[in-house]
């Protein structure tokens, strides 16, 4: 009846993932008492989760990985203190528990904190910036998002039934075959990102849609924002990685589930063809988390040195060569395979090409900030912590790039120093960027400064603390995942490690209460104007938090910088332009269709892993009648009237004119 | 003097590369001045995005089995295997249904339900031919101890097509949900558009197995 099921998964006998899970629980629990208690349900239900507004989905994204951040990074505490520990003893986590946690942490932090954390931010941003009401699939993209929380959910469940993968976050065969892994761990890692990744996709080809088909009149691609662009670039990837991500780990479903042969030992299997088609998704998924946090320092290094960006369509261009290229390097990863020297010499080449449209974007954002008034906001410090951390990390890559190099350091602390180098400073300084600088966009009130600032300078610090001496012990031949170790010369250097972890944790303390205080004087800090930082993109044009609808009447985009041009205008004749005719708007009506697949997803992943297959059939009916009641309905759309329309936005016109008045009676 | 001014474009002897505001001539701004394109363009171009999609997912399955090809593991191989006449049926049936899917696709626009029906009818029909003929083959494959587990170029074998059966499969359920939803709410606007995108399903389904049809069987037999 419940397949391999039985109270034998619940770990008791193991205290660290059983009082971990617990407090998760009672945290869970209580959230939930709270929302029921509260009367929250409703609003919840009726505004968020079945919302398909892309800013609500954008945040929803955003929440997600900041949650999942937590989870991922605790994982990181324990992998620190374990090998600061575990000098010529066993420390704390048992070898079978520590190769899960850095499974679980690679997995979490890539696939459900750096993936949801962009596509919120350009779910929330891109249809403000093209100046548009929505993204083209509006309840697809709700569809998307809870697939992948979906996935998130799977992974959090292995903690407390069953167990997860220890094959490190990518699971190479044959390690990860039925043989060398016979429990549910590669099951879990498998089905979570399975069904997450159809979710990332979705989102994709949503917002590949909309950067493609839906702009404001006028609003040009080569006028577009530069975010657009690298969220084309970005989801252009994802469609062409994903579906190899998805056969790929299918392929290893078929080799687990039903005895097929193509990554094992025997009858002909090949296992370096699993590392050849996962690189080949792999390797573009790293731009496709970086693509889009250049973008974001694109639009913050241009706004708070209050310049256009410099050489905008060198830009444009090194963003899309950089799209084409990620795919020509993949190999990269696995010089030790032993392709031989001239492929080694073509991929180390390429490898080092990439490098180049990059140094492209670093110095048309140093040259932004040459001669302009910049103003040291905490976005601006994190674009700027990024530009300095980013480089080294990029040139510790070009370093790796050379295949003999490759063969010294390959599997060593050094690669995992450079990843880290290059992820926390490329990825997360830029969605902690855009989370700072949108942040008021999306709630009306900015982020505390100073705990900000006090934050980012924890993290950066504590970074380099952390990193830097992985370089060294990588440089000193210690190799990656291991439990414990007898070289004496490496432990001062990890407990120098684990320092850098504390003073991380701290940088992410400080931003929980940087939330926290945020909101608590949230009228202190209310953005009035829409316009927080002067800036220069459309998203601006709008009151903060924008309406449902963005925009009461599409702007008309004459050039560049839409919004600096409007505000240009503006200001040479002290007026705002006059009031536009209002009509009724129509927006998607909400669906409760993503959640709901969702929920049959999360039933069909569990019972897969667990094979109770009765239960994967009544999964795959429900999802298939979700979507034909969704396709059943008449109405889906509703009617914003005229009235509300103009009633909305005379506010935000007399916030504006207000700010406008200001500066009249300034000069 | 406030930010705004200070920070002002003009004041910024630096926008290079960058064409001031109205400068630039109007007729050089394309298709994309016209703003947002129609529901109709805008869900058939998600759509084909998607089939762009699938193919690459297609391709990583076609270039498993260009690799694992030769990888009987002293098993048998495709020339003891396939039967051609089965499979030219096969294609011609696929192809047939294609063209079917095309008449339904008409009748929707001229609003008729003999020809819709009829031909979504008939595409139904050639379709689950089709998929009759293939189960058939992998049932004769596997009764001769040639089934997915025997080899690595077997696992790949019934993976690829496999695959395609399954998509078939799966376009043969939403050809019905799509009959059942003309009956019930005739041709609105939005039926439409996902009918569109249900024959272009089916049109790139073809095209798969076109591919198919030269890798696996062709090449299979000749090489």
């Amino acid at each position: 009846m419940w397949g391999k099921l039985s109270w034998a998964a619940i770990p008791l006998d193991q205290p660290i993932p059983l009082v971990a899970s617990g407090v998760v629980i009672a945290v869970v629990v209580s959230v939930l008492a709270l929302v029921v208690l509260k009367g929250w349900f409703p609003y919840l239900w009726r505004e968020w989760i079945t919302s398909v507004d892309h800013k609500r989905i954008g945040i929803m994204y955003i929440v997600l990985a900041m949650v999942m951040l937590l989870r991922g990074f605790s994982d990181a505490i324990m992998m620190r203190s374990q090998q600061a520990l575990a000098f010529q003893s066993e420390g704390y986590l048992p070898p079978e528990h520590y190769d899960q946690i850095f499974s679980a942490h690679g997995t979490l932090m890539i696939f459900f904190v750096a993936m949801p954390f962009v596509i919120g931010l350009m779910n929330f941003v891109v249809p403000l910036q093209l100046g548009v009401r929505d993204v083209a699939f509006p309840t697809l993209n709700s569809v998307g998002f809870w697939l992948t929380a979906t996935g998130a959910l799977l992974v959090n469940i292995s903690l407390l039934v069953g167990e997860f993968a220890r094959t490190g976050w990518l699971p190479f065969p044959p390690l990860s075959e039925l043989t060398y892994s016979p429990g549910v761990g590669v099951d879990y890692y498998l089905w979570a990102l399975e069904i997450s990744g159809i979710g990332t996709l979705v989102a994709a080809i949503n917002l590949v849609t909309t950067v493609l088909k839906l702009h404001a009149p006028g609003m040009t691609y080569m006028r577009m924002p530069m975010f657009c662009w690298t969220t084309l670039a970005s989801n252009l990837l994802i469609v062409a990685a994903f579906p190899i991500l998805t056969a790929t780990l299918t392929m290893l479903v078929l080799d687990r589930y039903l005895g097929f042969h193509f990554f094992t030992n025997e009858a002909g299997g090949n296992m370096m063809m699993f590392v050849n088609l996962i690189w080949a998704w792999g390797h573009p998924e790293v731009y496709i988390l970086v693509l889009p946090a250049f973008g974001v320092f694109s639009e913050v290094v241009s706004t708070f040195s209050g310049k256009p960006l410099f050489g905008y369509r060198s830009m444009v261009a090194a963003t899309m060569v950089i799209c084409i290229l990620s795919f020509t390097v993949w190999l990269h990863h696995f010089f030790t395979m032993g392709a031989g020297a001239d492929v080694n010499a073509i991929f180390g080449i390429l490898s080092m090409i990439i490098a180049v449209p990059t140094g492209v974007k670093v110095f048309n954002w140093l040259f932004t900030m040459y001669g302009g008034r910049i103003v040291y906001a905490t976005p601006m410090l994190w674009s700027i912590g990024f530009m300095v951390t980013f480089v080294i990390g990029g040139m510790t890559g070009v370093l790796l790039a050379v295949p003999p190099v490759d063969f010294v350091l390959h599997n060593s602390l050094f690669l995992v120093a450079h990843f880290h180098n290059v992820i926390i400073g490329g990825v997360l300084f830029g969605a902690f960027a855009g989370y700072t600088y949108w942040f008021p966009k999306a709630f009306g009130f900015r982020l505390h400064e100073g705990l900000g600032k006090a934050s980012f300078w924890c993290w950066i610090t504590g970074f380099y603390v952390a990193f830097m001496p992985l370089y060294v012990l990588g440089l000193m031949g210690m190799t990656r995942r291991m439990q414990h170790y007898d070289v004496a010369a490496w432990h001062p250097w990890l407990v120098i490690a684990a320092g850098g972890a504390a003073i991380i944790l701290l940088g992410i303390g400080l931003q929980i209460a940087q939330l926290v205080v945020s909101i608590r004087r949230r009228h202190e800090l209310r953005d009035e104007t829409g316009d927080p930082w002067n800036g220069r993109s459309l998203e601006w044009a709008t009151s903060s938090p924008p309406p449902v609808f963005n925009f009461a009447v599409l702007p008309r985009i004459e050039g560049e910088e839409a919004y600096w041009g409007m505000k240009e205008r503006a200001s040479k004749d002290v007026i705002l332009g006059p009031e536009p005719s209002y009509r009724d708007i129509e927006m998607p009506r909400n669906s409760a269709t993503g959640f709901v697949c969702a929920f049959f997803a999360t039933i069909m992943g569990f019972s897969l892993i667990w094979h109770i297959w009765w239960l994967v059939g009544v999964a795959i009916v429900g999802a298939y009648a979700t979507f034909v009641v969704f396709a059943w309905r008449d109405r889906d759309e509703y009617v914003i009237l005229a009235e509300s329309v103009a009633r909305i936005d005379r506010a935000n016109r007399r916030a504006r004119r207000v700010m406008l008045g200001e500066r009249e009676l300034v000069s | 003097m406030t930010a705004f001014d200070a920070a002002s474009g003009q004041a910024d002897p630096y926008r290079l590369g960058h064409v001031p505001v109205g400068s630039r001539p109007h007729h050089t701004l394309g298709h994309a001045d016209r703003g947002l394109a129609s529901k109709r363009v805008t869900t058939a171009y998600g759509f084909w995005i998607f089939l762009l999609s699938d193919m690459v997912m297609f391709s990583a399955f076609f270039a498993t089995y260009a690799v694992l090809v030769g990888n009987t593991a002293d098993g048998p191989s495709g020339r003891d295997l396939f039967d051609l006449s089965s499979v030219a049926l096969e294609t011609a049936f696929l192809l047939t249904s294609s063209f079917a899917v095309g008449l339904a696709s008409i009748g929707a626009r001229a609003r008729s339900g003999t020809w819709f029906y009829g031909a979504m009818v008939a595409t139904f029909v050639l379709g689950a031919a089709f998929l009759a003929l293939e189960l058939r083959e992998f049932a004769s494959m596997i009764a001769r101890d040639a089934g997915p587990t025997r080899s690595a170029f077997l696992s790949a074998f019934f993976t690829l097509v496999g695959c395609h059966g399954l998509h078939i499969t799966v376009g043969l359920l939403w050809l019905l949900t799509m009959m059942a939803q003309v009956f019930a709410k005739g041709y609105r606007a939005d039926i439409l558009r996902r009918m569109l995108c249900f024959s272009l399903f089916w049109h790139a389904l073809d095209i798969v197995w076109v591919a198919i049809f030269t890798e696996v069987y062709l090449m299979g037999l000749v090489l």
